[in-house]
Protein backbone atom coordinates (compact mmCIF):
# COMPACT_ATOMS: atom_id res chain seq x y z
CA UNK A 1 0.00 0.00 0.00
CA UNK A 2 0.73 3.33 -0.14
CA UNK A 3 2.42 4.92 3.21
CA UNK A 4 2.19 8.69 4.36
CA UNK A 5 2.12 10.58 7.29
CA UNK A 6 0.69 14.18 7.96
CA UNK A 7 2.71 17.16 7.62
CA UNK A 8 3.01 19.36 10.85
CA UNK A 9 0.38 21.58 12.04
CA UNK A 10 2.48 24.58 11.76
CA UNK A 11 3.07 23.67 7.80
CA UNK A 12 -0.52 23.15 6.87
CA UNK A 13 -1.48 26.19 8.83
CA UNK A 14 1.04 28.14 6.76
CA UNK A 15 -0.21 26.32 3.26
CA UNK A 16 -3.43 27.68 4.42
CA UNK A 17 -2.70 30.69 4.80
CA UNK A 18 -5.59 33.53 5.04
CA UNK A 19 -8.08 30.56 3.67
CA UNK A 20 -11.35 31.37 5.63
CA UNK A 21 -13.47 27.96 4.34
CA UNK A 22 -11.52 24.90 4.38
CA UNK A 23 -12.99 21.46 3.43
CA UNK A 24 -10.59 18.71 4.72
CA UNK A 25 -10.77 15.81 2.60
CA UNK A 26 -9.82 12.22 3.57
CA UNK A 27 -9.63 8.89 1.50
CA UNK A 28 -10.69 5.83 2.74
CA UNK A 29 -7.95 3.16 0.92
CA UNK A 30 -4.17 3.33 1.61
CA UNK A 31 -3.63 5.79 4.36
CA UNK A 32 -6.76 4.97 6.25
CA UNK A 33 -5.05 1.71 6.92
CA UNK A 34 -1.68 3.45 7.68
CA UNK A 35 -3.62 6.23 10.06
CA UNK A 36 -2.69 9.29 8.16
CA UNK A 37 -5.47 10.36 6.30
CA UNK A 38 -8.77 8.16 7.06
CA UNK A 39 -12.21 9.47 8.19
CA UNK A 40 -10.88 9.11 12.09
CA UNK A 41 -7.33 12.04 11.06
CA UNK A 42 -9.75 14.44 8.95
CA UNK A 43 -11.63 14.40 12.08
CA UNK A 44 -8.77 15.25 14.39
CA UNK A 45 -7.09 17.85 12.29
CA UNK A 46 -9.92 19.74 11.64
CA UNK A 47 -10.58 19.99 15.12
CA UNK A 48 -6.72 21.24 15.12
CA UNK A 49 -7.17 23.43 12.86
CA UNK A 50 -10.52 25.01 14.52
CA UNK A 51 -8.55 25.44 17.57
CA UNK A 52 -5.38 26.52 16.51
CA UNK A 53 -7.09 29.02 14.12
CA UNK A 54 -9.11 30.55 16.93
CA UNK A 55 -6.14 30.94 18.82
CA UNK A 56 -4.48 32.84 16.24
CA UNK A 57 -7.31 35.19 16.33
CA UNK A 58 -8.96 34.27 12.95
CA UNK A 59 -10.99 31.08 13.04
CA UNK A 60 -11.29 29.20 10.20
CA UNK A 61 -14.27 27.20 9.40
CA UNK A 62 -13.23 23.86 9.11
CA UNK A 63 -15.77 21.34 7.03
CA UNK A 64 -15.20 17.12 7.12
CA UNK A 65 -15.32 14.49 4.04
CA UNK A 66 -14.00 11.30 3.52
CA UNK A 67 -14.08 9.38 0.08
CA UNK A 68 -14.17 5.75 -0.48
CA UNK A 69 -10.67 6.55 -3.35
CA UNK A 70 -9.44 10.10 -3.83
CA UNK A 71 -7.81 8.66 -6.66
CA UNK A 72 -10.92 7.99 -9.16
CA UNK A 73 -12.81 10.07 -10.26
CA UNK A 74 -15.97 8.53 -9.65
CA UNK A 75 -15.62 8.28 -6.11
CA UNK A 76 -14.31 12.06 -5.81
CA UNK A 77 -17.02 13.24 -8.44
CA UNK A 78 -20.03 13.97 -6.04
CA UNK A 79 -17.41 16.50 -3.99
CA UNK A 80 -18.02 18.61 -7.00
CA UNK A 81 -21.56 20.60 -5.94
CA UNK A 82 -19.89 21.28 -2.35
CA UNK A 83 -16.40 22.98 -3.41
CA UNK A 84 -17.88 26.58 -4.65
CA UNK A 85 -18.36 27.48 -0.79
CA UNK A 86 -14.76 26.85 0.18
CA UNK A 87 -11.71 28.79 -0.58
CA UNK A 88 -9.49 25.83 -0.20
CA UNK A 89 -9.49 21.99 -0.20
CA UNK A 90 -7.02 20.33 2.34
CA UNK A 91 -6.50 16.50 0.98
CA UNK A 92 -5.26 13.89 3.58
CA UNK A 93 -4.78 11.68 0.22
CA UNK A 94 -1.41 10.75 -0.95
CA UNK A 95 -0.01 12.79 -3.79
CA UNK A 96 -2.35 11.18 -6.38
CA UNK A 97 -5.36 12.08 -4.40
CA UNK A 98 -4.09 15.40 -4.31
CA UNK A 99 -3.43 15.65 -7.64
CA UNK A 100 -6.66 13.86 -8.58
CA UNK A 101 -8.66 16.37 -6.98
CA UNK A 102 -6.91 19.15 -8.37
CA UNK A 103 -7.01 17.79 -11.90
CA UNK A 104 -11.13 16.92 -11.43
CA UNK A 105 -11.30 20.43 -9.91
CA UNK A 106 -9.82 23.22 -11.80
CA UNK A 107 -11.23 26.25 -10.36
CA UNK A 108 -10.70 24.65 -6.51
CA UNK A 109 -7.17 24.68 -5.13
CA UNK A 110 -6.44 21.58 -3.20
CA UNK A 111 -3.45 21.47 -0.64
CA UNK A 112 -1.39 18.56 0.51
CA UNK A 113 -1.96 17.72 4.72
CA UNK A 114 0.28 14.76 4.07
CA UNK A 115 3.88 13.57 2.86
CA UNK A 116 3.47 10.45 0.73
CA UNK A 117 6.28 8.36 2.09
CA UNK A 118 6.04 4.90 0.05
CA UNK A 119 5.18 2.06 -1.07
CA UNK A 120 4.99 -0.40 1.95
CA UNK A 121 3.85 -2.66 4.54
CA UNK A 122 3.20 -2.68 8.51
CA UNK A 123 6.10 -4.94 9.60
CA UNK A 124 4.26 -4.89 12.87
CA UNK A 125 1.15 -2.01 14.79
CA UNK A 126 2.30 1.15 14.20
CA UNK A 127 5.36 0.04 12.27
CA UNK A 128 6.13 0.42 8.28
CA UNK A 129 8.32 0.01 6.15
CA UNK A 130 8.97 0.67 2.41
CA UNK A 131 9.28 -2.67 0.03
CA UNK A 132 8.75 -1.56 -3.58
CA UNK A 133 10.13 1.99 -5.84
CA UNK A 134 8.18 1.14 -8.61
CA UNK A 135 10.78 0.91 -10.76
CA UNK A 136 9.07 -0.50 -13.64
CA UNK A 137 11.29 -3.34 -14.25
CA UNK A 138 10.72 -6.12 -11.22
CA UNK A 139 14.18 -8.36 -10.39
CA UNK A 140 12.23 -9.77 -7.43
CA UNK A 141 12.47 -13.26 -9.38
CA UNK A 142 16.46 -12.90 -9.33
CA UNK A 143 16.91 -11.52 -5.88
CA UNK A 144 15.41 -14.39 -4.11
CA UNK A 145 12.02 -12.30 -3.42
CA UNK A 146 13.74 -9.40 -1.56
CA UNK A 147 14.59 -6.33 -2.99
CA UNK A 148 18.07 -4.14 -3.63
CA UNK A 149 16.05 -1.39 -5.37
CA UNK A 150 13.52 -0.26 -2.10
CA UNK A 151 15.73 -2.44 0.40
CA UNK A 152 19.55 -1.54 -0.18
CA UNK A 153 20.67 2.11 0.57
CA UNK A 154 22.61 2.04 -2.44
CA UNK A 155 20.40 0.25 -5.27
CA UNK A 156 22.94 -2.89 -5.22
CA UNK A 157 22.26 -5.41 -8.16
CA UNK A 158 25.59 -7.49 -7.42
CA UNK A 159 25.94 -8.02 -4.09
CA UNK A 160 26.35 -6.25 -0.58
CA UNK A 161 29.02 -3.20 -0.37
CA UNK A 162 31.87 -3.50 1.59
CA UNK A 163 29.89 -0.71 4.51
CA UNK A 164 27.81 -4.09 5.30
CA UNK A 165 28.44 -5.86 9.14
CA UNK A 166 26.55 -8.40 11.21
CA UNK A 167 23.75 -8.07 9.25
CA UNK A 168 22.99 -4.21 9.22
CA UNK A 169 23.74 -1.13 6.32
CA UNK A 170 26.23 1.20 7.06
CA UNK A 171 24.08 4.01 6.92
CA UNK A 172 22.11 2.63 10.14
CA UNK A 173 22.36 0.06 12.83
CA UNK A 174 18.78 -0.14 12.35
CA UNK A 175 18.19 -0.88 8.16
CA UNK A 176 19.08 -4.21 7.84
CA UNK A 177 21.16 -5.40 4.95
CA UNK A 178 19.18 -5.98 1.92
CA UNK A 179 21.97 -8.39 0.80
CA UNK A 180 22.33 -10.07 3.78
CA UNK A 181 18.45 -10.95 3.49
CA UNK A 182 19.21 -12.19 0.06
CA UNK A 183 21.99 -13.76 0.63
CA UNK A 184 20.78 -15.84 3.58
CA UNK A 185 17.32 -16.66 1.66
CA UNK A 186 19.16 -17.45 -1.37
CA UNK A 187 21.11 -19.92 0.99
CA UNK A 188 17.81 -21.27 2.30
CA UNK A 189 16.46 -21.95 -0.78
CA UNK A 190 19.15 -22.85 -2.80
CA UNK A 191 19.17 -20.62 -5.23
CA UNK A 192 22.77 -18.99 -4.55
CA UNK A 193 23.64 -19.60 -8.49
CA UNK A 194 21.68 -16.69 -9.35
CA UNK A 195 23.39 -14.30 -7.32
CA UNK A 196 26.91 -15.07 -8.52
CA UNK A 197 25.51 -14.00 -12.52
CA UNK A 198 26.66 -10.69 -13.16
CA UNK A 199 23.46 -8.27 -13.73
CA UNK A 200 23.71 -5.76 -16.23
CA UNK A 201 22.73 -2.13 -15.31
CA UNK A 202 19.84 -1.26 -15.03
CA UNK A 203 17.21 -0.12 -17.27
CA UNK A 204 16.38 3.61 -15.29
CA UNK A 205 14.04 4.60 -18.58
CA UNK A 206 11.47 2.33 -17.26
CA UNK A 207 12.06 3.42 -13.67
CA UNK A 208 12.19 7.51 -13.70
CA UNK A 209 13.09 11.08 -15.78
CA UNK A 210 11.11 10.45 -18.67
CA UNK A 211 8.25 11.89 -17.64
CA UNK A 212 4.84 10.50 -16.34
CA UNK A 213 5.04 6.62 -17.18
CA UNK A 214 1.82 5.93 -18.77
CA UNK A 215 -0.28 1.94 -19.54
CA UNK A 216 -2.45 1.69 -21.69
CA UNK A 217 -4.36 -1.86 -22.44
CA UNK A 218 -6.43 -1.88 -25.26
CA UNK A 219 -8.18 -4.76 -24.12
CA UNK A 220 -9.96 -2.35 -21.60
CA UNK A 221 -10.26 0.43 -23.13
CA UNK A 222 -14.07 1.43 -23.58
CA UNK A 223 -14.39 2.16 -27.37
CA UNK A 224 -17.06 5.43 -28.28
CA UNK A 225 -19.44 4.62 -30.11
CA UNK A 226 -19.53 6.37 -33.70
CA UNK B 1 43.21 -9.55 -29.25
CA UNK B 2 42.64 -6.08 -27.66
CA UNK B 3 45.13 -7.16 -24.89
CA UNK B 4 47.98 -7.79 -27.20
CA UNK B 5 48.34 -4.07 -27.85
CA UNK B 6 50.70 -2.28 -26.10
CA UNK B 7 53.47 -4.74 -25.65
CA UNK B 8 51.37 -6.95 -24.61
CA UNK B 9 50.00 -4.88 -21.22
CA UNK B 10 46.39 -3.90 -20.44
CA UNK B 11 47.36 -0.35 -19.59
CA UNK B 12 51.31 -0.01 -19.68
CA UNK B 13 50.90 1.59 -16.40
CA UNK B 14 53.94 1.55 -13.64
CA UNK B 15 51.84 -0.59 -11.65
CA UNK B 16 50.85 -3.18 -13.94
CA UNK B 17 53.94 -3.60 -15.11
CA UNK B 18 55.48 -3.99 -11.62
CA UNK B 19 52.65 -6.33 -10.93
CA UNK B 20 53.14 -8.37 -14.35
CA UNK B 21 57.04 -8.32 -13.75
CA UNK B 22 56.04 -10.32 -10.51
CA UNK B 23 57.36 -7.36 -8.03
CA UNK B 24 55.27 -7.50 -4.65
CA UNK B 25 53.59 -4.00 -5.34
CA UNK B 26 52.98 -1.09 -3.12
CA UNK B 27 50.75 1.13 -3.60
CA UNK B 28 49.88 4.08 -1.31
CA UNK B 29 46.43 6.60 -0.77
CA UNK B 30 46.64 10.50 -1.40
CA UNK B 31 43.69 12.33 0.01
CA UNK B 32 43.07 15.78 -1.85
CA UNK B 33 42.34 19.19 0.05
CA UNK B 34 39.27 20.27 0.51
CA UNK B 35 39.56 23.62 -0.88
CA UNK B 36 41.57 24.72 -4.29
CA UNK B 37 45.51 24.46 -3.52
CA UNK B 38 47.50 23.12 -6.03
CA UNK B 39 50.27 22.75 -3.20
CA UNK B 40 48.05 20.44 -1.10
CA UNK B 41 48.82 17.86 -3.86
CA UNK B 42 52.14 18.48 -4.54
CA UNK B 43 53.56 18.38 -1.25
CA UNK B 44 51.98 14.82 -0.34
CA UNK B 45 53.07 13.96 -3.74
CA UNK B 46 56.55 14.88 -2.62
CA UNK B 47 56.77 12.79 -0.08
CA UNK B 48 55.41 9.15 -1.50
CA UNK B 49 57.39 9.72 -4.52
CA UNK B 50 59.55 7.04 -5.01
CA UNK B 51 57.90 5.36 -2.15
CA UNK B 52 55.55 3.44 -3.92
CA UNK B 53 54.63 2.32 -7.38
CA UNK B 54 51.03 4.22 -7.63
CA UNK B 55 49.46 6.18 -5.99
CA UNK B 56 45.39 6.33 -5.15
CA UNK B 57 43.83 9.71 -5.34
CA UNK B 58 40.49 9.62 -3.70
CA UNK B 59 37.33 10.14 -4.49
CA UNK B 60 35.22 12.60 -2.43
CA UNK B 61 36.37 10.01 0.29
CA UNK B 62 33.95 9.60 3.02
CA UNK B 63 31.35 11.46 0.92
CA UNK B 64 33.06 14.45 1.66
CA UNK B 65 33.58 17.06 -1.32
CA UNK B 66 37.35 17.66 -2.37
CA UNK B 67 39.19 18.37 -5.16
CA UNK B 68 38.67 16.04 -7.68
CA UNK B 69 40.12 13.17 -8.16
CA UNK B 70 41.45 13.39 -11.61
CA UNK B 71 42.19 16.82 -11.02
CA UNK B 72 44.43 15.86 -8.26
CA UNK B 73 45.94 13.25 -10.35
CA UNK B 74 47.10 15.67 -12.82
CA UNK B 75 49.11 17.61 -10.59
CA UNK B 76 50.16 14.41 -8.97
CA UNK B 77 51.52 13.14 -12.30
CA UNK B 78 53.71 16.87 -12.36
CA UNK B 79 55.49 15.36 -9.38
CA UNK B 80 56.61 11.92 -10.88
CA UNK B 81 53.54 10.28 -9.27
CA UNK B 82 51.85 7.62 -10.93
CA UNK B 83 47.95 7.98 -10.07
CA UNK B 84 45.18 5.57 -9.65
CA UNK B 85 42.15 7.36 -9.72
CA UNK B 86 39.10 6.46 -8.09
CA UNK B 87 35.89 6.42 -9.40
CA UNK B 88 32.67 6.13 -7.62
CA UNK B 89 29.06 5.57 -8.50
CA UNK B 90 27.85 7.30 -5.84
CA UNK B 91 28.17 10.94 -7.63
CA UNK B 92 28.25 10.37 -11.34
CA UNK B 93 25.69 8.31 -13.88
CA UNK B 94 27.46 6.29 -16.53
CA UNK B 95 27.41 9.55 -19.14
CA UNK B 96 29.17 11.47 -16.96
CA UNK B 97 31.90 8.33 -15.40
CA UNK B 98 32.54 8.10 -19.36
CA UNK B 99 32.94 11.48 -20.03
CA UNK B 100 35.19 11.74 -17.22
CA UNK B 101 37.10 8.78 -17.79
CA UNK B 102 38.11 9.85 -21.54
CA UNK B 103 38.84 12.81 -20.07
CA UNK B 104 41.34 11.07 -17.69
CA UNK B 105 43.19 8.71 -19.96
CA UNK B 106 43.86 12.00 -22.36
CA UNK B 107 45.43 13.56 -19.34
CA UNK B 108 47.34 10.65 -18.53
CA UNK B 109 45.44 8.69 -16.05
CA UNK B 110 46.36 4.61 -16.55
CA UNK B 111 44.93 3.25 -13.55
CA UNK B 112 41.31 3.18 -12.17
CA UNK B 113 40.19 1.97 -8.83
CA UNK B 114 35.96 1.04 -9.39
CA UNK B 115 33.78 1.62 -6.09
CA UNK B 116 30.44 1.80 -4.84
CA UNK B 117 31.16 4.79 -2.82
CA UNK B 118 30.42 5.58 0.95
CA UNK B 119 27.15 6.68 1.63
CA UNK B 120 26.13 10.30 1.03
CA UNK B 121 24.47 10.33 4.67
CA UNK B 122 28.42 10.13 6.27
CA UNK B 123 29.50 13.12 4.56
CA UNK B 124 29.25 17.07 4.80
CA UNK B 125 26.12 16.74 2.40
CA UNK B 126 23.78 14.17 3.59
CA UNK B 127 20.89 15.50 2.22
CA UNK B 128 22.59 15.21 -1.59
CA UNK B 129 20.87 12.81 -3.96
CA UNK B 130 23.22 9.30 -4.44
CA UNK B 131 23.10 8.44 -8.67
CA UNK B 132 24.08 4.55 -8.15
CA UNK B 133 23.22 3.95 -11.61
CA UNK B 134 25.61 2.07 -11.88
CA UNK B 135 27.06 -0.79 -9.37
CA UNK B 136 30.87 -1.68 -9.00
CA UNK B 137 30.51 -4.81 -10.96
CA UNK B 138 28.84 -2.88 -13.52
CA UNK B 139 30.81 0.10 -13.74
CA UNK B 140 34.23 -2.60 -13.74
CA UNK B 141 32.35 -4.19 -16.97
CA UNK B 142 31.65 -0.88 -19.03
CA UNK B 143 35.45 0.29 -18.31
CA UNK B 144 36.50 -3.31 -19.79
CA UNK B 145 34.48 -2.62 -22.67
CA UNK B 146 35.74 0.70 -23.09
CA UNK B 147 38.73 -1.18 -23.21
CA UNK B 148 38.89 -4.19 -25.03
CA UNK B 149 35.47 -3.62 -26.81
CA UNK B 150 36.09 -0.24 -27.61
CA UNK B 151 32.06 0.92 -27.33
CA UNK B 152 30.70 2.76 -24.61
CA UNK B 153 28.45 1.33 -22.48
CA UNK B 154 25.70 1.70 -24.61
CA UNK B 155 27.28 -0.18 -27.01
CA UNK B 156 28.03 2.90 -29.97
CA UNK B 157 32.22 2.82 -30.86
CA UNK B 158 34.17 4.68 -29.21
CA UNK B 159 35.82 7.23 -31.66
CA UNK B 160 39.21 7.18 -32.33
CA UNK B 161 41.24 6.61 -29.06
CA UNK B 162 40.36 4.22 -26.90
CA UNK B 163 40.85 4.49 -22.63
CA UNK B 164 43.03 1.76 -21.95
CA UNK B 165 42.78 1.17 -18.26
CA UNK B 166 44.11 -1.36 -15.01
CA UNK B 167 41.30 -1.72 -13.62
CA UNK B 168 41.11 -2.03 -10.13
CA UNK B 169 38.11 -3.15 -7.64
CA UNK B 170 37.65 -3.39 -3.99
CA UNK B 171 37.26 -6.11 -1.69
CA UNK B 172 36.31 -5.83 1.88
CA UNK B 173 36.83 -9.78 3.81
CA UNK B 174 35.58 -8.42 6.78
CA UNK B 175 32.14 -6.99 5.26
CA UNK B 176 29.09 -9.40 5.76
CA UNK B 177 28.10 -12.02 4.47
CA UNK B 178 31.33 -13.38 4.76
CA UNK B 179 30.58 -16.21 2.95
CA UNK B 180 29.53 -14.40 0.09
CA UNK B 181 32.98 -11.82 -0.38
CA UNK B 182 34.48 -14.40 -1.99
CA UNK B 183 31.97 -14.90 -4.70
CA UNK B 184 31.77 -10.89 -4.75
CA UNK B 185 35.38 -10.60 -5.23
CA UNK B 186 34.80 -13.73 -8.42
CA UNK B 187 31.73 -11.24 -9.97
CA UNK B 188 34.51 -8.52 -9.70
CA UNK B 189 37.33 -10.40 -11.53
CA UNK B 190 34.43 -11.98 -13.87
CA UNK B 191 33.35 -8.76 -14.70
CA UNK B 192 37.42 -7.07 -15.24
CA UNK B 193 39.35 -6.44 -12.48
CA UNK B 194 43.03 -6.43 -13.46
CA UNK B 195 43.12 -5.55 -9.54
CA UNK B 196 42.03 -5.50 -6.12
CA UNK B 197 42.88 -3.22 -3.15
CA UNK B 198 41.25 -4.89 0.07
CA UNK B 199 39.72 -2.76 2.80
CA UNK B 200 42.07 -2.21 6.17
CA UNK B 201 43.19 -5.12 7.46
CA UNK B 202 43.36 -5.48 11.42
CA UNK B 203 42.35 -9.10 11.28
CA UNK B 204 44.84 -11.32 9.95
CA UNK B 205 43.10 -14.53 10.40
CA UNK B 206 40.09 -13.55 8.86
CA UNK B 207 41.96 -12.07 5.82
CA UNK B 208 44.15 -15.56 5.95
CA UNK B 209 40.57 -17.52 5.63
CA UNK B 210 39.45 -14.99 3.20
CA UNK B 211 42.72 -15.72 0.58
CA UNK B 212 42.52 -19.30 1.55
CA UNK B 213 38.84 -19.82 -0.25
CA UNK B 214 39.95 -17.02 -2.74
CA UNK B 215 43.15 -19.35 -3.75
CA UNK B 216 40.70 -22.29 -3.32
CA UNK B 217 38.66 -20.91 -6.41
CA UNK B 218 41.85 -19.62 -8.24
CA UNK B 219 40.98 -16.22 -8.17
CA UNK B 220 45.15 -14.83 -7.51
CA UNK B 221 45.78 -16.43 -10.69
CA UNK B 222 43.33 -14.26 -12.24
CA UNK B 223 43.62 -11.16 -10.36
CA UNK B 224 46.52 -8.99 -8.27
CA UNK B 225 45.15 -8.45 -4.69
CA UNK B 226 47.35 -5.86 -3.02
CA UNK B 227 46.39 -6.27 0.74
CA UNK B 228 45.35 -2.68 2.37
CA UNK B 229 46.74 -1.56 5.66
CA UNK B 230 47.48 1.63 7.60
CA UNK B 231 49.27 2.34 10.40
CA UNK B 232 46.96 3.55 13.47
CA UNK B 233 47.57 6.82 14.77
CA UNK B 234 46.85 6.36 18.43
CA UNK B 235 45.10 4.04 20.89
CA UNK B 236 41.66 5.75 20.12
CA UNK B 237 41.66 5.69 16.66
CA UNK B 238 41.95 1.76 17.07
CA UNK B 239 39.57 2.12 19.04
CA UNK B 240 37.15 4.58 16.87
CA UNK B 241 37.83 1.93 13.89
CA UNK B 242 36.88 -1.07 15.99
CA UNK B 243 33.85 0.26 17.52
CA UNK B 244 32.12 2.60 15.11
CA UNK B 245 33.45 2.35 11.21
CA UNK B 246 31.13 -0.39 9.37
CA UNK B 247 32.69 -2.89 7.32
CA UNK B 248 35.94 -3.08 9.68
CA UNK B 249 37.35 -5.21 12.27
CA UNK B 250 39.71 -4.50 14.26
CA UNK B 251 41.42 -7.06 16.61
CA UNK B 252 41.60 -6.29 20.40
CA UNK B 253 45.21 -7.04 20.15
CA UNK B 254 46.03 -3.78 18.54
CA UNK B 255 44.13 -1.72 20.81
CA UNK B 256 46.10 -3.15 23.18
CA UNK B 257 49.44 -2.04 21.83
CA UNK B 258 48.66 1.50 21.23
CA UNK B 259 47.60 1.79 24.46
CA UNK B 260 51.09 0.11 25.83
CA UNK B 261 52.39 2.73 23.89
CA UNK B 262 52.03 5.56 26.03
CA UNK B 263 52.18 3.68 29.21
CA UNK B 264 54.55 5.55 31.81
CA UNK B 265 53.94 8.99 29.36
CA UNK B 266 52.51 11.35 31.29
CA UNK B 267 48.91 12.72 29.75
CA UNK B 268 50.31 16.74 29.63
CA UNK B 269 53.26 15.36 27.10
CA UNK B 270 50.91 15.30 24.27
CA UNK B 271 54.21 15.10 21.88
CA UNK B 272 55.51 12.05 23.75
CA UNK B 273 52.60 10.41 23.92
CA UNK B 274 51.93 11.33 19.98
CA UNK B 275 55.73 9.80 18.85
CA UNK B 276 54.97 6.77 20.95
CA UNK B 277 51.92 5.82 19.27
CA UNK B 278 52.90 6.57 16.04
CA UNK B 279 56.45 4.66 16.05
CA UNK B 280 53.92 1.95 17.11
CA UNK B 281 51.79 2.02 14.62
CA UNK B 282 54.65 2.17 12.32
CA UNK B 283 56.04 -0.62 14.04
CA UNK B 284 52.52 -2.68 13.85
CA UNK B 285 51.85 -1.85 10.36
CA UNK B 286 55.70 -3.27 9.11
CA UNK B 287 54.62 -6.46 10.94
CA UNK B 288 51.96 -6.99 9.67
CA UNK B 289 52.81 -6.28 6.42
CA UNK B 290 55.49 -9.06 6.85
CA UNK B 291 52.78 -11.04 8.18
CA UNK B 292 50.80 -11.04 4.96
CA UNK B 293 53.28 -11.34 2.47
CA UNK B 294 53.37 -14.65 3.70
CA UNK B 295 49.88 -15.57 2.63
CA UNK B 296 49.18 -16.97 -0.41
CA UNK B 297 48.06 -15.40 -3.31
CA UNK B 298 48.81 -11.71 -2.00
CA UNK B 299 50.83 -10.05 -4.96
CA UNK B 300 51.32 -6.26 -3.11
CA UNK B 301 50.67 -4.41 -0.46
CA UNK B 302 48.10 -1.17 -0.53
CA UNK B 303 49.11 1.47 2.30
CA UNK B 304 46.57 3.58 3.55
CA UNK B 305 48.19 6.23 6.14
CA UNK B 306 45.56 8.48 6.29
CA UNK B 307 46.14 12.16 6.19
CA UNK B 308 49.66 11.00 7.74
CA UNK B 309 51.48 10.45 4.47
CA UNK B 310 54.83 11.04 6.05
CA UNK B 311 54.04 7.39 7.29
CA UNK B 312 54.46 5.50 4.37
CA UNK B 313 57.86 5.86 3.62
CA UNK B 314 59.43 3.99 7.14
CA UNK B 315 56.96 1.24 7.03
CA UNK B 316 58.07 0.31 3.04
CA UNK B 317 61.29 0.78 3.98
CA UNK B 318 60.45 -1.19 7.50
CA UNK B 319 59.47 -3.99 5.41
CA UNK B 320 62.42 -3.87 3.21
CA UNK B 321 60.28 -2.77 -0.03
CA UNK B 322 62.98 0.33 -1.06
CA UNK B 323 64.15 0.28 -3.64
CA UNK B 324 61.28 0.55 -5.80
CA UNK B 325 61.82 -1.48 -8.84
CA UNK B 326 61.95 -0.24 -11.80
CA UNK B 327 60.64 -2.39 -15.05
CA UNK B 328 61.04 -0.89 -18.72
Amino acid sequence: MIVAEQKPLAEIMELLGDARKVLVVGCGTCVTVCFAGGEKEVGILASALRMMSKLEGHPMEVDEATVQRQCEWEYIDPLEERLGEYDVVLSLACGIGVQAMNERFPDTLTLPGLNTTFLGLPEEQGVWEERCQACGDCILGLTAGICPIARCSKQLLNGPCGGSQNGVCEVDPDIPCAWQLIWERAVKLGRVDQLLEIQPPKDWSKSRDGGPRKIVREDLRLVEAE
Amino acid sequence: MAEERANGYKSGSNLEKILRAGHFAVTAELGPPQGADPEDILRKARILKGVADAVNITDNQTAIVRMSSIASGVLAMSEGLEPVVQMTCRDRNRLAIQADLLGAYALGMRNLLCLTGDHQSFGNHPTAKNVHDLDSVQLIRMVKDMRDEGCFQCGDAIKGVVPRFFIGAAANPFGDPFEFRPYRLAKKVAAGADFIQTQLIYDIPRFREFMKRVVDMGLHEKVYILAGVGPLKSSGAARYMRDKVPGMIVRDEYVERMVAAIKGIPKEDKKARREAWRKTGIQICIEQIQEIREIEGVAGIHIMAIEWEEAVRPIVEGAGLLPRPTVE
